[in-house]
């Protein structure tokens, strides 16, 4: 019974449970290439959100050293990683930056992480990597990914309000990979607010295959698509991934008021009631 | 023409047992379980058991469906069969524990929900602890048993995942619907700690949760 979304046990052999918040901060300034990567995804995981830390992140997004055979930078991605989940503004110009890489993973990890940040400013620069549309869109040769992390484009500006961008997406919905399909779905239900986008995710419930059931879970749980409630639970996956889903959809429905406790709609409750069945 | 049908029955849930053991393939062995538990039929307890510890989650959630159905009967073969478990098939065990909801199940069900590695077990622990059906148990048993789900599932809403918390309220609420009328001493801790985590909970969805508990504890 492996759950998907188990969180990743440390990796003792890097120093993994014994670290504190200054020696990851030390361990990401020096020289140990694996102490500086597991370093920058230490800080992210446990959200260490000191000044200290985002600076070091924000230095180690102009690493030179630690480079794969084809020109990648990990340690790049991981701090990228984790700026996002620190939710310090400072990092937008650096992030955007990065958008630019010739580092795909770079740049997936950079989208991703301004839309955790909701950095407005990284529009422009997003709907850019869009360029070319969906003819434009293809596999690069010899590698395993498109041009571009469209998905993570797509995902950031429909959660970045971009409607300046809908023209822009909405050829995304015939593109031949389903997963970016589904992003612009999502985007679309975002940015238009019809239905008819987010019942392209609840279809894809019905899908064959399992990888593709589990990402239209964490795109319905993302808009928080009230009406797919009940199709979430009856969809083949497992149940820590449909309440995830529903997380989502509940705090949609919930006022978020951090000094009172939450006051429940009808709604809510019969969201509650699906989730504690799933238990 | 009585025994005949007996007979008839008998033979066809030792087909449906025989195509479980024989099932080569995934798709055929879940169809086999499915089949299985279907009956209903206490003879096919301890084939539903023996699916547990196949590495086939679709087969094992139709065999924890399976046992759930048939309730009580199954409950002494799943402890008596436990020991010997992998881990893989305990986490299956107690699923199928929690849904039936019989007190002999109790010691399992604490140890699962305060230190199984997986959050997925220790949320259905502590659903199970909440699903207790304490009913036609003499009163001094059950107020020690009761007392001590409750301090399980106390701690069970400080576990690190929110999904974990989640689960420690339903178990809560559960377990304060079942409480007999002369209230013990540790409701009103109950009520407390459910108001404090609707209050105060880092995540909106557990508070959310607290307070629907609250509202239906104190109706």
């Amino acid at each position: 019974m492996q759950d998907y979304f188990e969180p990743a046990p440390p990796a003792p052999e890097n120093g993994g449970e014994s670290l504190t918040v200054e020696q990851a901060i030390a361990n990401l300034r020096g020289d140990d290439l694996g102490l500086r990567y597991y370093a920058a995804w230490w800080l992210g995981r446990f959200r260490i959100r000191e000044p200290a830390a985002v600076e070091a992140l924000l230095a180690a997004l102009e690493d030179e050293s630690d480079r794969t055979d084809d020109g990648g930078y990990p340690l790049r991605r991981n701090a990228a990683r984790a700026l996002g989940k620190l939710g310090d503004q400072r990092s937008v110009p650096a992030l955007i930056w990065c958008l630019e890489s010739s580092d795909y993973y770079l740049r997936e990890a950079a989208a991703q992480s301004l839309e955790m940040l909701n950095a407005a400013a990284s529009v422009p620069v997003l709907m850019q990597m869009l360029a070319g549309g969906v003819e434009a869109a293809v596999l690069v040769p010899g590698k395993p990914h498109l041009a571009q992390p469209y998905n993570s484009v797509i995902e950031a500006l429909g959660t970045l309000h971009a409607t300046e961008a809908i023209s822009l997406i909405q050829p995304f919905l015939e593109h031949p990979v389903k997963r970016v399909q589904y992003s612009a779905a999502r985007a679309m239900y975002q940015l238009t607010g019809q239905s008819i986008y987010a019942e392209r995710l609840v279809q894809a419930l019905h899908g064959d295959e399992l990888q593709l059931r589990r990402s239209a879970l964490m795109d319905l749980g993302a808009i928080g698509y009230l009406p797919a409630a009940e199709a979430i639970a009856e969809t083949l996956a497992e149940n820590s991934l449909k309440l995830i889903a529903l997380k989502g959809i509940l705090e949609h429905q919930l006022g978020s008021n951090p000094t009172q406790p939450p006051s429940l709609s009808d709604n809510a409750i019969q969201v509650m009631t699906v989730m504690d069945s799933l238990l | 023409m009585f025994s005949d049908a007996i007979m008839t029955k008998d033979e066809s849930i030792q087909k449906l047992i025989q195509a479980v053991d024989e099932a080569d393939s995934a798709d055929g062995l879940l169809n086999a379980v499915k089949a299985l538990a279907a009956v209903r039929s206490p003879a096919a307890i301890p084939s539903l058991i023996q699916v547990l510890r196949y590495n086939n989650p679709g087969a094992a959630v139709a065999a924890v469906d399976g046992l759930i159905l048939l309730g009580e009967p199954a409950v002494q073969a799943i402890l008596d069969q436990l020991d010997s478990y992998n881990y893989g098939a305990r986490a299956w065990a107690v699923r199928a524990l929690a849904g039936i909801g019989d007190p002999r199940g109790i010691d399992l069900l604490i140890s699962a929900a305060e230190t199984d590695f997986a959050l997925s077990v220790r949320r259905a622990a502590a659903r199970g602890l909440g699903n207790l059906q304490w009913v036609g148990l003499s009163s001094e048993l059950v107020r020690d048993d009761q007392e001590r789900t409750y301090n399980t599932l106390s701690k069970v809403c400080q576990d690190p995942e929110w999904v974990v918390r989640y689960a420690g309220i339903v178990g809560l609420q559960g377990l304060g619907s079942a409480v007999p009328a002369d209230r013990p001493a540790w409701f009103s801790q109950l009520l407390a700690q459910l108001q404090q985590m609707a209050q105060a909970d880092a995540e909106l969805v557990v508070r959310a949760r607290a307070v629907l508990a609250t509202q239906t504890l104190t109706a």
